[in-house]
């Protein structure tokens, strides 16, 4: 057992490393849940790409690296150390790519993917409906067969970015007749198509980070279905592992958190009364670096992620609530200002929330994992 | 001995509620928010007609003589309905720093009060609005000008709450009376009571609302749980407030006198608990309403939020929980414990 980085990725990291120094706005860039923020979040991907930074574990043939989990992991470490603006494209490039990689067709990864990695198309998820949030299975939204593709009508919510999104992705029931997880096909759709409908949500900073979306009889031309009609919730299912392991919330953005919070203890003139807490905050973050880094390696040996990784959701969104808690104590009377520390806070509280709630890994873990009976539910 | 709210103070709490209940309250911290102030004028007039602002007054300058215990019982209810505006400063720290026509302006409801006691409270709330803007450092109280420049406002996590720099210099106002500091940090521990018990009412009505899995997820003995945790930390938290009402009234020595007393350190000792617990207990209270809630919650639209932010802008308000632990432990330490 080590955890020596191998001379390729100490290379690859370096190199990185490098990049981000001289091309990392300074002051950082408006928030993305702005018009303007956004299309600046936009040319930032498209700097990345032009660097060949901005999709490192995808193919080379799609502006990839072929890099390794591992090397992605040390991407992701330079990356938020660094202060790198939040990927706009991140719903595109770490759920809907890995998805077609597993079960789209080459059409479809060539048309989409290039676009995709140079945040010149970016995508919203909507899988969520006003009746299915944690049950996505209840979903209603319905895909009716028509010459050449599908018609699309009922509604979506909480679509993170889909305020200033191009195109979505999700799940819709195209067979009448079926229930739950059965009768499921996965679509991708143009949101400025005919029938569609976004009404944006002002979140708790009063920003529109996420919006409801109305089709209504929308077209979808057959080539925008991924696998097969009917077989959605499979499909799905990639992603959703995907968001709840390791490609949503990588330590690395913990991990410099976790610095800037002992940084700013350490300014504050090394409060007695927050130690422990600084301190644990920092241990816990740690702990999901090295757990991380163990799962990296399972992967690399062949292995797949199963219910465990809910073990990863609820050890991130835990401990990103406890960094941000635990800096606006340190911060004192001054917690309540505006500032990232504040912005940082609010988004930590949905942590918990989306991607499966704790409680909903809770059960995944007692009943998945420990083996513990099913719970009554449908 | 008895520890409960009289009859009195149980019709007061009341009237409050149906007075608060009926006046679209989230609606007024909007648009104070947005610094559309009057709705929230009128609330305070109307809270004024109930005789909240004086309370401690002394009944010679019109006010109640009343008792902490009774403004904890107003403080809650301003609390639980998210009244915007200074209202722990205006109804428990003013009494402490003014006297003469000034205090008879707040008891009467004419004249909104605030003050910035550096360093716990560095800044003044809704200086802005406020007529009566004060200054207290060590024991001097100042009266600086009101007429704030409205730029100058610092942006809270709590749009409601408008934050203002005070300028030293001012008109001196003599000696503040003892513990006011302590009435301030009870006024928002009963504050953070009433936030917290409106979120959890929150959760606990949307449990049994929202469904998913063909049942409401208040069935889940997840959310069950989360929300008897709060209920514990809630009830262990109201006592600890009561109760540094009761050592404020018993223990300022004679009641209501102008040096500090022997009580001095019960009375550091069980307003800083109170601040604890409260905030303990409000926090809990906002992440559990928040994930009981959901993504709606989350939502500018829906209203937890404006309780889930003036709960984290309170905890750093006042002193925050853990310079508080430390003032308990020498409070108790030095043996004046009471
Ligand atoms: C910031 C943010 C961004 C989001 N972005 C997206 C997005 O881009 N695309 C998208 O499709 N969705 C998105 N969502 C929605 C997210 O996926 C849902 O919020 C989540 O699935 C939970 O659903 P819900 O909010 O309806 O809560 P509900 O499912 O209604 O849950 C309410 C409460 O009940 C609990 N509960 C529910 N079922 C059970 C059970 N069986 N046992 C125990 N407890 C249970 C939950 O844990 C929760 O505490 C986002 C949400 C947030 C907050």
């Amino acid at each position: 057992m080590d955890l020596d980085i191998d001379p390729e990725s100490a290379i690859f990291r370096d190199e990185v490393r490098a990049w981000l120094a001289d091309n990392v706005p300074r002051r950082g860039l408006p928030s993305m849940d702005t018009a303007e923020g956004f299309a600046a979040h936009r040319e930032w991907e498209a700097q990345l790409a032009d660097a060949r930074l901005s999709v490192v574990t995808w193919p080379a043939e799609y502006t990839g690296r072929d890099a390794s989990l591992l090397q992605w992991l040390l991407f992701e470490e330079e990356y938020y150390a660094a202060g790198a603006p939040g990927r706009v494209g991140q719903n595109g490039i770490f759920m809907l790519a890995p998805t077609l990689f597993a079960h789209g067709t080459a059409e479809q990864r060539d048309r989409i993917l290039p676009a995709m990695a140079r945040g010149e198309q970016v995508w919203a998820q909507a899988w969520s409906e006003p009746e299915a949030g944690s049950d996505i299975a209840a979903l209603r939204s319905r895909a009716v067969r028509t010459r050449g593709g599908w018609l699309v009508s009922g509604q979506k919510t909480w679509s993170s970015r889909a305020a200033f999104a191009d195109r979505a992705f999700g799940l819709f029931r195209s067979d009448p007749d079926s229930e739950r997880h059965h009768g499921l096909t996965y679509l991708m759709l143009d949101l400025r198509a005919d029938g569609v409908t976004v009404r944006p949500i002002p979140q708790l900073d009063g920003e529109p980070g996420f919006a409801e979306l109305f089709f209504d009889e929308v077209f979808v031309p057959d080539e925008d279905v991924i696998g097969r009609p009917g077989d959605g919730w499979r499909v799905a299912m990639t992603t959703a592992n995907n968001e709840r392991g390791l490609s949503l919330r990588s330590p690395g953005r913990f991990l410099a958190s976790a610095d800037r919070l002992v940084r700013l203890w350490g300014e504050r003139g090394e409060p007695v009364a927050t130690a422990a807490r600084v301190a644990d905050a920092w241990i816990d973050t740690r702990a999901y670096q090295l757990y991380t880094y163990g799962t990296a390696t399972r992967l690399a040996d062949g292995e797949r992620l199963g219910p465990e990784s809910s073990v990863n959701k609820l050890a991130w969104s835990g401990v990103d609530v406890e960094l941000h808690e635990t800096a606006l104590d340190v911060l004192g009377a001054d917690g309540e200002l505006a500032s990232p520390w504040v912005d940082g806070y609010l988004f930590s509280l949905a942590g918990p929330i989306y991607g499966g709630t704790d409680q909903i890994q809770r059960n995944t873990i007692a009943e998945r994992v420990l083996g513990l009976p099913r719970e009554e539910r449908r | 001995m008895r520890f409960a709210l009289s009859p009195e103070q149980r019709d007061f709490a009341a009237a409050l509620d149906e007075l608060l209940a009926g006046s679209d309250t989230p609606g007024v911290a909007r648009e104070w928010a947005d610094r559309r102030c009057e709705p929230g004028r009128k609330l305070w007039r109307d809270l004024a007609d109930l005789g909240v602002w004086g309370l401690l007054v002394p009944e010679d300058l019109g006010g109640a003589g009343a008792e902490p215990a009774d403004a904890v019982v107003a403080l809650e209810a301003c609390g639980y309905h998210a009244v915007p505006g200074p209202v722990v400063e205006t109804a428990v720290v003013a009494p402490r720093l003014l006297g003469g026509d000034e205090l008879a302006g707040v008891a009467a409801g004419e004249s909104m009060a605030t003050v910035a006691i550096p360093p716990e409270v560095p800044r003044a709330l809704d200086a802005d609005v406020a007529d009566v803007v004060l200054r207290l450092d060590g024991e001097s109280v100042t009266r600086v000008p009101s007429d704030v420049d409205p730029g100058g406002r610092v942006p809270s996590i709590d749009a409601a709450r408008g934050l203002f720099p005070v300028p030293e210099h001012g008109v001196p106002l003599g000696a503040a009376r003892p513990h006011a500091v302590e009435f301030g940090v009870l006024g928002v521990s009963a504050q953070l009571v009433g936030a917290a018990r409106r979120m959890l009412g929150m959760a606990t009505e949307y449990a049994m609302q929202r469904r998913q899995y063909g049942r409401p997820v208040g069935q889940y003995q997840a959310v069950k749980h989360l929300l008897a945790d709060v209920t514990v930390r809630l009830e262990m938290a109201r006592p600890l407030v009561d109760g540094a009402a009761v050592t404020l009234a018993s223990s300022l020595d004679p009641p209501g006198a102008d040096v500090p007393g022997a009580g001095a350190a019960a009375i550091v000792r069980d307003t800083s608990a109170a601040k604890v617990a409260a905030t303990r207990a409000a926090l809990l209270a906002a992440r559990t309403s928040l994930q009981v809630h959901g993504a709606i919650g989350y939502t500018a639209e829906h209203d937890l939020g404006l309780w889930l932010t003036k709960v984290r802008a309170l905890a750093g308000a006042w002193g925050t929980a853990d310079a508080h632990r430390g003032r308990v432990l020498t409070a108790v330490r030095g043996g004046h414990g009471g």
